[in-house]
């Protein structure tokens, strides 16, 4: 086909001049600010432009003018073909209080999954060490080294460091110290959290080794100081950051279990393209829950948990990590229920 | 063979393509990013220094929050806030597209990310340069569960026609029929192969510009002969100027005014 190239230009310039003035504004803002009226002249410049592309495309001697429009026409695509639900960047208060419970509701299953393969680990773990002396050295990691003892020294070591704090006025001192060291926490169990949903891509088969050893972990503590008649201890010493931390960490395997069961595909016929892209917003979400959750998880421990008796009774720890645990299931069981069922009414 | 595009056909029965980006430029911009990142690692050090006079422990603490901020943000948030784009790619000119062509997402940005740690594996991007080598789409296998690809941004400067071809008479425009079976004629690679030898001029040493133009010239008198009253006296040089101008230029009224005889004389 022979068009006159300059005076297609020239008479179609204007209308390319306005898709892209149009897509700038939509690429800043939100598609909802867009009026009908503007909705409808993107379509039809889109489309215009769109047939711009089609008649150049057959003409030989114009392959800038064709990449031009090539690029035009699919910034345009993006916007005009985009069906998924536009995510709302700044409604913070929104995703906290609806999206982020629903998300972790929608994918419950992977969640007791995840509750089940940490349970084992932990049975595991407490069998060992009960019925093992060595199985505590043989399991623990090197970061764990202050628990290879006896936990009764540890514990009087514990209370004996706070009853000095106490005397000697070192609260500042400490508050400083524990600010690094709630620092360093929250990178280490963020990056746990991080890999937990990582490992997904091994099919889920890294994230249940990383549940399972973990449940260990926690077992072989548990039971070594429950065994030693420090219950009232580990209980002071875990709840207060635990009932946020483990959680935290099952959330985000929760993800990592989630991937898996979309790359796996049990009983779904869509392409695995499709599928990865149907779990992509929850496990963003699921994985930002897990770390906002660590956040608050090593603040606690490092300026709560790591307080003892005489400092801070264990009634008061107990106590605040019973009520977490209840606010954050309530949080999690309750929370944006209200919005789906008026959704559902709206609907009908 | 390994696909270098993406082709994505529209609900309208339109065509467009996406270029992947390979291997390379990918590496390159992955390395600029780091250099970014240990830049800005040094200069956030510097920043501790004065912080460390207040507490030491705090300077930490920050230190390692911010380091972390740094390692798992810095590639989510450029490529958030400049859709697509880290300081690396845009140097590459890379972007990071959706998979099908539509708007990228936060959501598919924030996996991409999070899952470097196992492209990563076991070291020196061996799992996702491996992934990207054998998928047809060049994705590593953060892109994998993103939906997402890296596309190279073409850089296609519009050609300045008028500096080559200005003021010039062009003696092919008498015979318009021939110009029309020459631009039926010629290829859009051949078209750009002129212009670009052409524009390209000064950096070819004189005896093999002109060992060049002879052949590009050679080739397009196969395409369309023109009578010898329109190429007598003409060099080839000015031959492909004179091609280039019909083929970018189609009107006579977008060419240069009548000619006098002594810009004809000039000009052949």
């Amino acid at each position: 086909m022979i068009i006159d190239i300059p005076r297609f230009m020239e008479s179609e310039r204007p209308y390319w001049a306005e898709l892209e003035a149009l897509l700038k504004r939509l690429e800043r803002e939100k598609a909802e600010l867009l009026s009908f009226t503007d909705a409808q002249r993107f379509h039809y410049l889109y489309e215009r432009a769109s047939a711009d592309l089609a008649r150049i495309v057959t003409f030989s001697s114009e392959p800038e003018l064709r990449d031009y429009l090539e690029a035009l026409v699919a910034r345009a695509y993006g916007e005009i073909h985009e069906s998924r639900r536009s995510q709302r960047s700044v409604a913070i208060w929104w995703w906290l209080s609806v999206a982020l419970p629903r998300a972790f509701r929608r994918r419950r299953g992977a969640f007791y999954l995840t509750v089940a393969v940490t349970v084992f680990g932990a049975v595991f773990g407490g069998l060992a060490v009960a019925l093992d002396d060595e199985a505590k050295e043989a399991v623990l990691p090197a970061m764990f080294a202050n628990h290879m003892g006896d936990p009764r020294k540890r514990v009087a070591q514990e209370e004996g460091r706070g009853g000095a704090a106490r005397k000697g006025g070192g609260v500042t001192a400490s508050a400083t110290r524990m600010t690094a060291f709630s620092a360093m926490l929250m990178q280490n169990n963020i990056g746990v959290a991080v890999k937990s949903l990582a490992l997904g891509m091994t099919y889920g088969v890294g994230t249940l080794v990383l549940l399972f050893y973990n449940g260990v972990i926690l077992g072989v503590v548990a039971t070594d100081y429950a065994l030693a008649g420090e219950t009232v201890f580990l209980l002071g010493w875990i709840l207060p950051h635990g009932v946020i931390e483990i959680p935290a960490i099952l959330i985000s395997a929760q993800a990592g279990l989630v991937l898996a069961h979309a790359l796996i595909g049990w009983g779904r016929r869509e392409r695995l393209r499709e599928r990865l892209r149907s779990i992509a917003p929850d496990l963003a979400t699921l994985i930002a829950a897990a770390a906002l959750l660590l956040v608050w998880a090593g603040i606690v421990e490092a300026f709560f948990s790591q307080f003892h008796e005489p400092a801070l009774p264990y009634a008061v720890k107990i106590a605040f990590g019973t009520a977490e645990f209840i606010l954050l299931v309530a949080y999690l069981g309750l929370c944006g229920r209200s919005e789906s069922s008026r959704l559902v009414k709206e609907s009908a | 063979m390994r696909r270098l595009t993406l082709q994505i056909r529209t609900p309208e029965g339109v065509t467009f393509h996406q270029t992947l980006a390979g291997p390379m430029a990918r590496f390159l911009a992955w390395l600029i990013d780091f250099v970014v990142t240990l830049a800005l690692v040094y200069a956030l050090n510097a920043l501790l220094a004065v912080l460390q006079w207040i507490s030491a422990e705090i300077a930490q603490a920050v230190a390692v929050m911010v380091m972390f901020a740094l390692n798992i943000g810095y590639g989510m948030a450029l490529e958030w806030l400049w859709r697509g784009q880290t300081f690396g790619k845009r140097v590459m000119r890379l972007r990071v597209m959706d998979a099908e062509g539509l708007r990228l997402r936060f959501s598919q940005i924030a996996l991409r990310n999070l899952l470097r740690g196992v492209d990563l594996l076991p070291l020196a991007y061996a799992v996702g340069g491996l992934c990207a080598l054998v998928s047809p789409l060049g994705q590593r296998l953060g892109d994998l569960a993103g939906g997402t690809i890296v596309v190279r941004i073409p850089h296609t400067p519009q050609p300045d026609i008028d500096q080559l071809v200005a003021g010039r008479f062009n003696s092919l425009r008498a015979f318009p029929h021939i110009v029309s079976r020459l631009r039926q004629q010629a290829s859009p690679a051949e078209a750009t192969l002129a212009l670009q030898a052409l524009l390209r001029r000064e950096e070819l040493v004189d005896a093999e510009r002109v060992h060049v133009f002879a052949e590009i010239a050679s080739h397009f008198r196969t395409l369309a002969a023109f009578p010898p009253e329109a190429t007598e006296g003409v060099t080839d040089e000015q031959y492909l100027r004179n091609v280039v101008d019909v083929l970018f230029r189609a009107s006579a009224k977008a060419a240069s005014p009548a000619p006098s005889p002594g810009q004809e004389a000039a000009a052949t």
